[in-house]
């Protein structure tokens, strides 16, 4: 049987490993992906794990390894992607790493430390520079207010004449403060000073850089002037608590400007320095964002490894590691070679072994899915995953999920956007997987892409059948109706297409014949059309979903549960439900218009004004009564129809206390014939198992035997009620189920109904109907909004619901058939699930 | 250089290229009288002559897939702006 038709056989492993080559062999074992490992140390502490160091430095390193990315990133420095995985690291070379790590993070944090000396140096510097650039108009406006004004005056006269006598006792303080603190800081010298000082400001246009956040700050300088030493003291307060930076400022032109110039030169030194620093660094973090990516997939390698080694124990003689892991049965060989290769590695004379050991417990269920059977394995998996070896409904839905959603999605325009849509996602799969950051939409579709193209696909087949493109029909095998030109009555604005006169008599090749396009009457025809159509397809979809009952009942060995559940419940079905579409498919052939005519006999029975309601017959078989047919016509379709369906509603009711009573009845009988003993029978069997095996088993398997024989011991009063349960839902929803898959019916009708308004009301009526040259712009311009609304509406809004119905007819009217899905997924350890799921939740 | 971004010129190049094709397409069907187009085409009255009606359908008829052909032709201006400017944006985060 292929893998797909249910999930692959599990088995539980002990693998007997030295202590030298179990890294080796655990990394091997993460690259192949095949084992999924158990805990057997749920109890101990996680610090009192035998590999806690390990685990320990392995998140240094990651520490590490993280603040040097963030300082690459800060530089953005491009981290090129690795285009080969490298293996997990051999202990040797963990020692070089953290070495090379350790001395990587001192590096960068020296030199970032004196980049951010160097930094607060220059910005001292440059303020300093701001402040006696921009107080030198201050002071000069000072000196024309001495009346000094003439700048050939200044000079010629000695600074100290009047320096000295006018400017002896008028101090000043020149600093820098940032911008947004201005206004309160002048407001507090006021304050304190009683208005006695004097403030001059003057902005730096260009925003600072602070040096350890490197955030960007408007500043501005400030010159305070005053009088008497007091005041100075407490404006120097003031200053502090408004994180004012002052600097020194001499009072005379010369020294100022030998100040400043000073300054420049200081300053352009300080730059050549920093631009050395700044190239060191940019060559230290190109060189380590090399091997980044390499070194922190070897990282997480590694701790991967030693937390999978946590989950081991440790034998008594201390000379061996013991693990347990849930390995498939294909991949047993997988694994061996693994261990061998791990063995090797490491150079180590005794083999690593693995033993296959027998459990009561369930294994997880392991699917294998490739690229196109993930998507709808996915689609099951969402619902629940599947029971250990229970037939895996997601084979099934490879074709009946596209197929029921295109019987809602039925319109070949839209299957052609939808088909391209997949085709193109199918086909660049490469690039767009290649691909990062995508937005979370995107990547759902992405995920579900060949859903999308064979939806795609079955859309287009039926939007063939219902003859609908963008709501339009096409004649292409040659419409069966004709006009007469004898009925043709031109002062009528419609006339009536009877099947006798104007009916060729041979059915339209395919699908629905495009005569009905122009029909007045098409939707109560396609209505009645297609809720028969949805009810047929809903009826054999179940009962397609109760034979697969019998894979389970067969594979698990309940051969009881063939006779006492499955075919109660699949005669129950046919009774009622098939017997109801067979009705519809005779009342299909035995009536029709071209019996319609003067011959009383035959229009009674198969005329077009004789048919029947096979809805009515239902409710009637149901209820047990008759109704009064149309004047002149039969009451049954056929001779004894009513006896057939006395016996057929009998029998379906002979099925529920079949299904009622039936299981828990047999249970009952064979409880009494066997007394227990069926456990102790189970226990001799372990003692086959080697001795070493016992020993380690008895702990683990204990608690679930227990479990298991527990589920045996259910009291019979509990099989009844969860049985009268069963049955009562069962019952039930054969009803409720039928009738859900009318929205395949509902769907249908909805899109196209929807398609023809947006045509007609908004293409045909502006655009179409407009006519003359004016007309050209208007196709033009509302063509474009039409088809933006088709792809909004039709195909994503509708489609999405559609998309949902499915999914719903899937996981409750067929899956609810057959499918428990009460089991676990199957997680191996994989180095490439590990890195990928690091990579998700980035 | 680009003014659109790379979006509005990927949505420009997909709706041009569907308008040219559909609307050449409709165009052929307008032009030999396709019964499923008769309700799109500019209001015909019925005056109780035959000859004369037929005549104005048929004019309808050819009118709209004039219409349309030339429609379409408009999109193909816009698919080569929109695909240049798809060029250009392209170009120029490739340059960046």
């Amino acid at each position: 049987m292929g893998s797909m038709f249910r999930s692959e056989e599990m088995v539980l492993t002990q693998l007997f490993i030295q202590p030298e080559a179990a890294y080796y062999s655990i990394s091997e074992l993460g690259e192949t992906g095949c084992v999924q490992f158990r805990d057997l140390n749920v109890d101990v502490n996680a610090f009192q794990r035998k590999f806690v160091n390990e685990v320990r430095r392995c998140d240094e390193m990651e520490r590490k390894l993280r603040y040097i990315e963030v300082e690459v990133k800060k530089d953005n420095v491009n981290i090129p992607d690795v285009s080969e995985l490298p293996k997990a690291p051999n202990p040797r070379e963990i020692i070089d790493l953290e070495a090379h790590l350790e001395k990587t993070e001192g590096e960068i944090k020296e030199l970032s430390e004196s980049a951010v000396n160097l930094k607060s140096n220059f910005l001292e510097l440059t303020e300093l520079r701001h402040v006696l650039e921009k107080t030198q108009s201050f002071f000069n406006e000072q000196d024309e207010a001495n009346g000094l004004n003439d700048s050939v005056h200044k000079s010629l006269i000695p600074a100290e004449d009047h320096n000295v006598s006018i400017r002896g006792r008028l101090g000043f303080v020149a600093g820098v403060i940032n911008r947004e603190r201005l206004p309160a800081f002048e407001r507090m010298l006021w304050r304190i000073s009683r208005g006695n000082v004097f403030l001059r400001q003057a902005e730096i246009e260009k925003p600072l850089e602070d040096p350890t956040t490197g955030n960007e700050h408007y500043k501005t300088v400030f010159a305070a002037f005053f009088q008497g030493e007091q005041l100075k003291t407490r404006i120097k307060k003031v200053c502090a608590g408004f994180h004012a930076s002052l600097y020194p400022c001499p009072n005379t032109i010369n020294e100022r400007n030998d100040m400043l110039k000073g300054v420049r030169t200081r300053l352009e030194d300080l730059n050549l320095v920093l631009n050395q620093t700044r190239d060191h660094r940019q060559r230290v973090l190109v060189s380590v964002a090399k091997e980044l990516q390499n070194w922190s997939i070897m990282v997480s390698k590694m701790k991967a490894i030693y937390h999978t080694l946590n989950f081991f124990n440790m034998d008594v003689t201390k000379k061996c590691l013991i693990g347990e892991c849930w390995v498939p049965c294909n991949d047993i060989h997988i694994v061996q070679k693994a261990l061998g290769d791990g063995s090797n590695a490491c150079g180590s004379s005794i083999p690593s072994f693995m033993n296959v050991i027998t459990t009561a417990e369930e294994p997880p269920t392991f699917n294998r899915t490739n690229k196109f059977t993930r998507g709808f394995q996915n689609l099951i998996d969402s619902y629940g995953v599947a029971s250990y070896r229970e037939a895996n409904p997601a084979l099934y839905t490879i074709i009946t999920f596209p197929f029921l959603f295109a019987v809602m999605f039925g319109d070949c325009g839209h299957a052609v956007i939808m088909l391209a849509f997949g085709l193109w996602l199918v086909l660049a799969e490469k690039k767009i997987g290649a691909q990062k950051n995508k937005s979370e939409i995107f990547s759902i579709f992405f995920s579900g892409r060949y859903i999308i193209l064979l939806m795609g696909i079955f859309s287009l087949y039926t939007g063939f059948l219902y003859n609908d493109i963008f709501s339009k029909s096409m004649n292409i095998f040659q419409t069966s109706w004709y006009v007469n030109s004898s009925s043709l009555d031109l002062s009528l604005e419609e006339i009536d297409l009877t099947p006798k006169d104007n009916y060729m008599g041979t059915p339209y090749f395919i699908g629905i014949d495009p005569a009905w396009q122009p029909a007045k009457n098409k939707i109560i025809f396609l209505n009645s059309f297609k809720m028969k159509l949805s009810i047929i397809l809903g009826v054999v979809h179940m009962i397609f979903g109760v034979c697969v009952s019998t894979f389970n009942f067969v594979h698990f060995r309940k051969i009881s549960s063939i006779i006492l559940e499955f075919l109660p419940q699949i005669l129950l079905l046919i009774f009622l439900f098939l017997y109801m579409v067979i009705m519809m498919f005779m009342k299909w052939i035995m009536y029709s218009g071209e019996y319609d005519g003067w011959d009383l006999a035959v229009v009674n029975k198969h005329g077009t004004s004789c048919a029947p309601s096979v809805l009515i017959y239902f409710i009637n078989m149901m209820l047990m009564g008759e109704s009064e047919p149309n004047a002149g016509c039969d009451t049954y379709m056929y001779e004894g129809q009513k006896t057939v369906q006395m016996v057929l509603v009998f029998g379906a009711l002979i099925c529920i206390p079949t299904m009622l009573l039936g299981k828990p009845l047999y249970i009952k009988y064979t409880r009494g014939k066997k007394p227990a003993g069926v456990t102790k029978n189970k226990s001799n069997g372990d003692v086959n198992q080697g001795m070493e095996l016992e020993e380690v088993s008895e702990n683990n398997h204990e608690a679930p035997t227990h479990g298991k024989s527990h589920e045996e011991e259910e009291p019979l009063s509990e099989i009844f009620i969860h049985q009268a349960i069963h049955t009562i839902e069962y019952t039930l929803s054969t009803i409720s189920h039928t009738a859900s898959y009318l929205r395949l019916w509902a769907l249908s009708l909805a899109h196209a109904q929807l398609s023809e308004v947006l045509w007609s009301m908004l293409f045909s009526k502006i655009a179409l109907k407009m006519g003359g040259n004016l007309g050209i712009v208007f196709v033009f311009l509302i063509f474009s909004v039409w088809a933006t609304f088709t792809v909004a509406i039709l195909v994503l809004m509708e489609g999405l619901s559609a998309f949902l119905h499915t999914l719903r007819l899937h996981w409750v009217e067929f899956m609810s058939k057959f499918y428990a899905g009460v089991g676990y997924a199957f997680q191996p350890f994989s180095f490439k699930n590990i890195l990928e799921d690091e990579e998700s939740s980035e | 250089m680009p003014v659109c971004g790379p979006k509005l010129s990927l949505c420009g190049l997909i709706i041009s290229t569907w308008g040219i094709i559909q609307l050449a397409l409709m165009g052929i069907f307008y032009y030999i009288g396709a019964v499923a187009l008769a309700e799109d085409i500019p209001e015909v009255e019925f005056h109780g002559n035959l000859d004369q009606f037929y005549t104005s359908v048929d004019k309808g008829f050819q009118q709209n897939a004039y219409n349309c052909w030339i429609a379409a032709l408009l999109y193909l201006i816009t698919l080569a702006v929109s695909a240049h400017q798809f060029w250009a944006n392209n170009r120029s985060s490739l340059s960046v």
